[in-house]
């Protein structure tokens, strides 16, 4: 509430129709300055849906000439040629897919993990350290990632992860091939490092806003401390929860640098992880100064449409959920 | 003890165990990459590298003030676009965002927050590069706004709203008007959360590289004209890991030890304001 309780206020919704107007006067000589004070602050807010409506407008219009001529097949067909000018994003869609979920499969984990011991089992002063080292994740520029990745990350599983890996599991198609580095497998894992804070930092405060008389009365059961937090925490905060994974996924999807750095950048569809591949951002990262043509920077924009739509959708639903835990709180703008 | 709980003491434990593990391996994971920043970045940092350009591929030495000063150029005039626009637009939502409207402008909000940058790359070329035909530091600091303001909204919301309700009553009892109130009264309390979140906005925008690629693009010669393509330690860095010379890679781990060392000390100025203004911190 921002209305203040000894004010003759109308209800919140009259408030901002025209019909609403002479009453509210009538009750309060509102002065000119207020108004002109309220104009100004409803301009810029006005500001945040119009960016949203203008950055769909450029983007549709812009990618208007590669939906006309490849229709919606461009999501369903594999060739990207720009000699011939034929263009379908199905290898970018693919891997952008397969790379995100890859880095929920190892970032969910970790994330909860952190979130559970902050909330449930840490000592209260390993608290505000612990958070604020998880949090500096989140700080690290992507850039860095990939710098990170290049030269550390990648030499690493070269030598340590990947061997005995395929040494188990070569037999799978999730394994096939010889690994060369650049990858999905980099990929993905640089992406789950950088979504952790994000994912970690939203479960901690739908855990936070979980009512202790929940843990307690679980306890007061006779549950030991694990089956409190599984049995009453964790379903508790459940929407909040997939909330806090969906918007980590929506990080991930969108995520350029670090990707284009690690990913390989092939156009191709493979099972295997070891094997290199596309994103739709980095696509849009590599291609977009070398695109010549009108069609194909046409097509680019229609990548960078798809992208959008999809983040914008899934960061939506992972808001409505998460809304429905914290009500109207600002969860994870703060993670820095 | 009957063998039924003892299981379920020992699941307890082993869970229990499992979380520590796994919040750790996250900690881990930080400092293995601030570790081998400083380790791989440290040696290459001297006195050069902040007061040379960088010198042509093949030759050694030379540095990267011109990355330097464009990180501040495009970073400070991006905060000077965005700042006002995302404050107000918080100013809004927190005193007069009960409404529809409200709602809608705090939704948009959360959901451009989690927008791929380089798309918002690709609308500022669309706007600033295409029709003028030049690449620009301009273009970057517009496309970095744009990714500052649904931040900035939400913090500055949030700030304003701790102020307590006595302390606006007080003002507007005394005959204040609403406006002065909102502005010299509850503003003024939340100004410190306010910069802030300011802070915290402006570090996450300085690390970016996507919107930059084709807007303010890169330069190798020093520059200062916002009109003109200008170089960042984003984009530097980008440049040299990307290359492939060692002279480039060992440019890159040092470059990228400085930007997270700015990154880091506007978050800590960040953290240090708000225990300025509100005793312990949080």
């Amino acid at each position: 509430m921002t209305t203040l309780p000894l004010e003759p206020v109308p209800p919140p919704l009259e408030q901002t129709t025209p019909s609403a107007e002479p009453r509210w006067r009538a009750l309060r000589s509102v002065d000119r300055s207020d108004r002109i004070y309220r104009r100004i602050l409803t301009t810029l807010a006005l500001a945040l849906p119009a960016l949203i409506l203008v950055i769909l407008g450029v983007l549709f219009v812009s990618a208007l000439p590669a939906v006309t001529r490849f229709g919606p097949s461009f999501l369903w067909t594999s060739t990207w040629d720009p000699v011939a000018e034929v263009y379908g994003a199905a290898p970018m869609i693919f891997g952008t897919l397969a790379s995100s979920f890859l880095a929920l499969l190892i970032a969910v984990p970790l994330a909860l993990g952190v979130a559970i011991f902050l909330t449930e089992f840490s000592p209260r002063w390993l608290r505000q350290p612990v958070a604020f080292l998880v949090e500096l994740l989140a700080a690290i520029p992507s850039v860095v990632y990939g710098l990170w990745g290049v030269f550390v990350l990648i030499p690493f599983l070269r030598s340590y992860v990947v061997p005995p890996l395929k040494a188990v599991l070569g037999w799978t198609p999730f394994f096939d091939g010889a690994f060369y580095g650049n990858s999905l497998l980099a990929g993905g894992i640089i992406l789950a490092i950088m979504i952790v804070p994000y994912i970690a930092a939203v479960s901690r405060e739908v855990l936070l806003a979980v009512p202790t008389s929940q843990r307690e009365a679980a306890l007061a059961m006779g549950a030991t401390r694990w089956e409190a937090v599984r049995s009453a925490v964790l379903p508790y905060g459940r929407a909040g929860l997939i909330g806090a994974i969906i918007l980590g996924l929506g990080r991930a999807l969108g995520e350029t640098m670090a990707v284009t750095m690690l990913i390989g950048n092939r156009h191709d569809i493979g099972l295997s992880v070891l094997q290199p591949a596309y994103t739709m951002a980095a696509a849009i990262a590599n291609e977009f100064s070398e695109a010549t043509t009108n069609m194909y920077l046409s097509a680019l924009f229609e990548v960078g449409l798809i992208l959008f739509v999809l983040t914008v959708v899934v960061n939506a639903i992972a808001r409505i959920l998460i809304w429905r835990v914290a009500r109207g709180a600002a969860v994870g703008s703060k993670a820095l | 003890m009957s063998a039924g709980t003892f299981r379920r003491h020992l699941t307890s434990r082993v869970m229990t165990a499992l979380v520590v593990v796994l919040a750790f391996l996250a900690v881990l994971a930080l400092v293995l990459i601030l570790g081998d920043l400083i380790a791989k970045g440290a040696s290459s940092i001297d006195w050069a590298f902040f007061t040379k350009s960088p010198v042509p591929a093949g030759e050694s030495g030379g540095g990267v003030a011109n990355a330097i000063v464009g990180t501040f150029i495009v970073v400070g005039l991006a905060a000077l676009i965005g700042v006002p626009v995302g404050v107000g637009a918080g100013m809004y939502l927190a005193e007069y965002g009960s409404g529809r409207l409200g709602f809608l402008v705090r939704f948009v909000a959360d959901v451009l927050n989690g927008t791929p940058s380089i798309v918002i790359g690709i609308v500022a070329w669309t706007f600033l590069v295409k029709p003028t035909g030049r690449f620009s530091a301009l273009a970057g600091s517009v496309a970095l706004a744009i990714l500052m303001i649904p931040m900035l909204a939400r913090t500055t919301e949030e700030m304003v709203r701790l102020v307590p309700h006595s302390l606006r009553e007080a003002a507007l009892a005394l005959g204040y008007p609403r406006w002065r109130t909102s502005l010299k009264v509850v503003a003024r309390t939340a100004l410190g959360g306010i910069v802030t979140g300011c802070l915290v906005g402006i570090a996450r925008v300085a690390g970016e590289t996507a919107p930059l690629l084709f807007t303010a693009l890169g330069n190798l010669n020093f520059s200062t004209d916002v009109r003109h393509p200008m170089q960042t330690l984003s984009l530097q860095i980008y440049v040299y890991a990307t290359g492939p010379f060692d002279e480039w890679h060992r440019m890159a781990w040092a470059a990228a030890l400085v930007l997270m060392g700015l990154v880091l000390i506007l978050a800590l100025a960040a953290r240090w304001v708000t225990r300025q203004r509100y005793g312990s911190g949080r």
